[in-house]
């Protein structure tokens, strides 16, 4: 075993245990071994947040212990950010804004982003976790950045972070997008009309580092980069979501059998499933909603066997309710050539 | 003509004699200097004053000179966008450019055929053009950013001149001047010299009518309004940016010696383009002023950063209904323990109503409390006082239910007084997930002339975490079937599966429960607070603090 590999172990036992305590321990030894507070963030803690990530979508961890594990992380950083370097006297390369878009709620990527921009010498106003995009603006309006990192992690948030992409550069205000949500490569990024993207915190850094986006292009309206969206399907499919929830899961009993704790799963997956056929269709991309449905049919499976039915249920509903809407059609057909 | 006057450049190339001297309609060759190097037969029966080595600007109308600054400055890539209409005489014609060398050639062909309607055609080709122009400009202007609107300003001033200038009163008795030259830089500085010296400055500044460009004499043009690559000033105007609740501020444009003057018609355009940007400059001053009014006034109105208690860790969310507002009717605050060991007090409330004007009262009562706490400690005499404050207040609409929480460590243990007014009871949630509501009543404040408050205590061991909340997180409307309430109930199911949660990952789950209920619906104000016992620390810990 590597020492890296060392201590990466160790610190999953930490955060698996919830102990802050043991979790700082490795940090700092990690630090003391001549590592640099960047390089422990992003090769220590960094994929053991990544993994505390994995191991809850696979089921093995539960919401509680993820939300510990992620709090025993966010203290680990904070810890190393303490022990920081004092920043180098002299200017600052200029004023960051690192944020989430709207109902995003996994803020330790963006977290990670602003402390190491910050290690690099830039000044970052870190905004947090699920910003409301009037909220955003309000703060570029009280002092402009030279550009704003958004960071999503769930693919089905990205029409938020495109509005908040384009209520940036209404102010003139370059964005760069990141996180898991634009998809593998980050092969959705391009539809958000943003002006760069990277893959996580480190790259985000080095393209900063490369030099800050010139001004955007001013006033861009949905419709201009997204103009499949005149044909409103993702419009009256979002207004539709909650009814077809209603009608997949309670009617007819239909979520009777199984325990609690199944019914809120399949409510959940379900759930999320029909918001991620919208995301799909806002950004022309039938992938979204394909992976989306493959993984609410494993979750169900291992998690929820009660709720499995609601899978199929849910692709009639979708078909018979909108049967006229030519690319949701055929996206719901590759959906079933996938699924059967 | 008389003897042999040594020959010119111009008569050199004259000489070569290429074939559109031959052309029947009118051409003219131009050289890199903007000077007329060339004219046809049919050219100088149209153009008396095209003389070679004249001043292209001296020789022919405006518009083509001015089309010809702009086809080599930057041509247009498509070659029908060059081609350009306007008057010579009282004919109209259109001008087609070409690249020969290093001349320009322009093409004029006359559209005889039906002049009165290319007359107005050209007419409406340039009011169409202007239009374009100022629909872009309020495009450009619409930021609410002072100085992004003062760039755009000057930039598109441009369009008119080739070097435009905003000069504004600093409030300081002294004037900043904002510049753009032929480059399309922007730079901003003081003006340096007195309004007064310059013609036709301090009148608009001080609100009179402008002074004609024609009246203003170019040699009284300040050095310091011209930019590189601009040499000798030929005309300026000054026009203003009328601001009605403020101090206007001057549009100055300046155009070298080798452009035509202002016509009437061109100082027209620049004012009506002058109006739109100071109508635009004028609404980003007055939002800029009331932004920082409100900064100022909701700085003490925000919810304070979670501190360090002795010996107890806690962790905050807020959130207020929407909007830009950052403040609204729930609070909460902290008031640390004035010694080691003491004990420390934390707040968390609702003022009913939302906004601004809620959030004032919110404001009022967390100072109230900071002046009450090191006097009594007693929660029933605390609740008592802010009864009469806000019956006092007057105002019979006017309630705020509140849960005050005094916390002092002893060992690992942490110590609770808690008493509920009129609020939702803080909840226990014990290592193995047990939910506990703390129990604690009483009357809510500003209803009644005599309150009634039971406080209860309670203790928290290691991963036992106490949750404060107000209503925002329970009456939260939403979930799969759209407009139910997220509920207690919900929320002790949620709570008895975060058992050993430490109070930040708490708090944000329970923010993102509700938050998530209520999805794209509309929330009200919401405030968490939690608080446990610190975790025995580490010697080589110190450093960490909590967020």
């Amino acid at each position: 075993m590597t020492p890296r590999e060392r201590h990466v172990q160790a610190l999953w036992n930490a955060v698996a245990d919830g102990d802050h305590h043991a979790a700082a321990g490795t940090a700092l030894e990690a630090l003391e071994e001549g590592k640099g507070v960047e390089s422990v963030l992003l090769g220590l803690i960094a994929p053991v947040q990544m993994k505390v990530g994995a191991e809850w979508a696979a089921g093995r961890m539960t919401v509680a212990q993820e939300h510990i594990a992620t709090s025993v992380c966010g203290h680990a950083t904070e810890m190393l950010v303490a022990r920081r370097p004092a920043p180098a006297t002299g200017r600052s390369l200029g004023r960051i804004v690192v944020t989430c878009s709207d109902r995003e709620w996994h803020a330790f990527p963006a977290r990670l982003l602003a402390v190491v921009l910050q290690l690099r010498g830039w000044h970052v106003d870190y905004l947090g976790a699920q910003m409301p995009t009037p909220h955003l603006i309000a703060h570029l309006r009280s002092g402009r950045p030279d550009a704003v990192a958004l960071s999503s992690t769930t693919t089905a948030r990205l029409p938020a972070a495109h509005a908040a992409v384009a209520a940036c550069h209404a102010l003139g205000v370059p964005v760069l997008v990141g996180g898991a949500g634009h998809g593998p490569g980050g092969r959705y990024a391009a539809r958000l009309a943003a002006d760069g993207w990277a893959p996580d915190a480190g790259a985000a850094a080095d393209l900063l580092d490369k030099g800050v986006p010139g001004e955007p292009r001013p006033g861009h309206r949905t419709l201009e980069d997204l103009p499949h969206l005149a044909d409103q399907e993702y419009t009256l499919v979002s207004l539709a979501a909650s009814d077809i929830v209603k009608q997949v899961l309670f009617e007819r009993g239909a979520l009777d059998d199984g325990t609690a704790q199944e019914r809120r799963e399949t409510t959940e997956r379900v759930t999320e499933t029909v918001e991620a056929l919208a995301a799909s269709l806002y950004l022309d991309d039938s992938r979204v909603f394909l992976d989306a449905l493959s993984w609410t049919v494993e979750v169900l499976a291992r998690r929820a066997p009660s709720g499995s039915s609601a899978v199929p249920r849910l692709l009639d509903a979708l078909t018979g309710r909108f049967a006229d809407f030519d690319r949701t059609r055929a996206f719901l057909a590759e959906a079933r050539s996938a699924t059967a | 003509m008389s003897g042999h006057p040594p020959r010119t450049k111009h008569q050199i190339l004259g000489t070569i004699t290429p074939t559109w001297r031959l052309a029947p309609y009118p051409v003219l060759a131009v050289d890199p200097a903007g000077a007329v190097a060339g004219v046809n037969e049919a050219g100088r029966l149209l153009f008396a004053g095209a003389v070679p080595g004249t001043a292209l600007a001296d020789a022919v109308p405006g518009w083509l000179a001015r089309a010809h600054q702009r086809f080599t400055e930057r041509p247009p890539a498509d070659p029908r966008d060059r081609i350009v209409r306007g008057k010579v005489g009282e004919r109209f014609f259109e001008a087609h450019p070409t690249a020969s060398g290093t001349l320009v050639l322009w093409w004029l062909m006359a559209r005889a055929d039906r002049p009165e309607r290319d007359g107005l055609a050209g007419l409406l080709a340039a009011e169409r053009e202007r239009t374009s122009f100022l629909a872009a400009a309020s495009r450009e202007l619409s930021s609410l950013d002072v100085e992004s609107c003062l760039d755009s300003t000057v930039a598109l001033a441009r369009y008119l001149a080739d070097v435009a200038l905003v000069v504004s009163p600093d409030g300081r008795r002294d004037y900043t001047a904002v510049q753009c030259g032929p480059e399309g830089r922007v730079r901003t500085g003081r003006l340096g010299l007195d309004p007064g010296d310059v013609p036709g400055l301090a009148e608009v500044l001080h609100g009179y009518p402008p002074v004609p460009s024609q009246w203003i004499a170019p040699d009284s043009v300040p050095g310091r309004f011209l930019c590189d690559g601009v040499g000798e000033p030929g005309s300026m105007m000054v026009t203003a940016l009328a601001d009605p609740g403020g101090p206007d501020s001057a549009l100055v444009l300046v155009r070298r010696h080798d452009r035509p003057r202002f016509s009437e018609d061109e100082e027209e355009f620049a004012r009506a383009f002058a109006a739109l940007a100071g109508t635009a400059l004028a609404a980003a001053r007055r939002h800029a002023e009331q932004m920082s009014i409100t900064e100022v006034l909701i700085q003490d109105l925000l919810p304070p950063r979670t501190r360090d208690l002795d010996g107890v860790v806690m962790a905050a969310r807020y959130q207020t209904a929407g909007g830009g507002l950052r403040v609204g009717g729930d609070f909460y605050d902290v008031y640390p323990a004035a010694e080691p060991g003491g004990e420390s007090m934390i707040v968390l409330g609702d003022v009913c109503g939302r906004g601004l004007k809620a959030a004032v009262l919110t404001g009022k009562l967390r100072t109230a409390l900071g002046i009450l706490q090191p006097v009594t400690t007693d929660h029933r005499e605390l609740l008592d006082r802010l009864n009469t404050m806000v019956l006092l207040g007057g105002d019979p609409n006017t309630f705020v239910t509140l849960v005050l929480a005094s916390v002092r460590h002893l060992g690992p243990r942490v110590q609770m007084r808690l008493t509920s007014a009129g609020h939702p009871a803080p909840l226990i949630v014990r290592g193995d997930g047990r939910v506990e509501e703390v129990p604690t009543a009483g009357t809510l404040i500003g209803a009644l002339d005599d309150i009634d408050a039971v406080t209860a205590s309670v203790e928290l061991a290691k991963g036992e975490t106490c949750l404060l909340h107000t209503d925002g997180v329970t009456e939260a409307r939403g979930g799969p079937l759209g407009n139910e309430f997220f509920g207690d109930e919900r929320l002790r199911e949620e709570l008895s599966r975060c058992g050993g949660m430490p109070p930040d990952a708490l708090v944000e789950r329970v923010h993102m429960l509700a938050s998530e209920w209520i999805g794209d619906g509309f929330g009200d104000d919401m405030a968490v607070v939690a608080m446990g016992p610190r975790p025995e620390r580490l010697p080589r810990d110190e450093g960490a603090t909590a967020r």
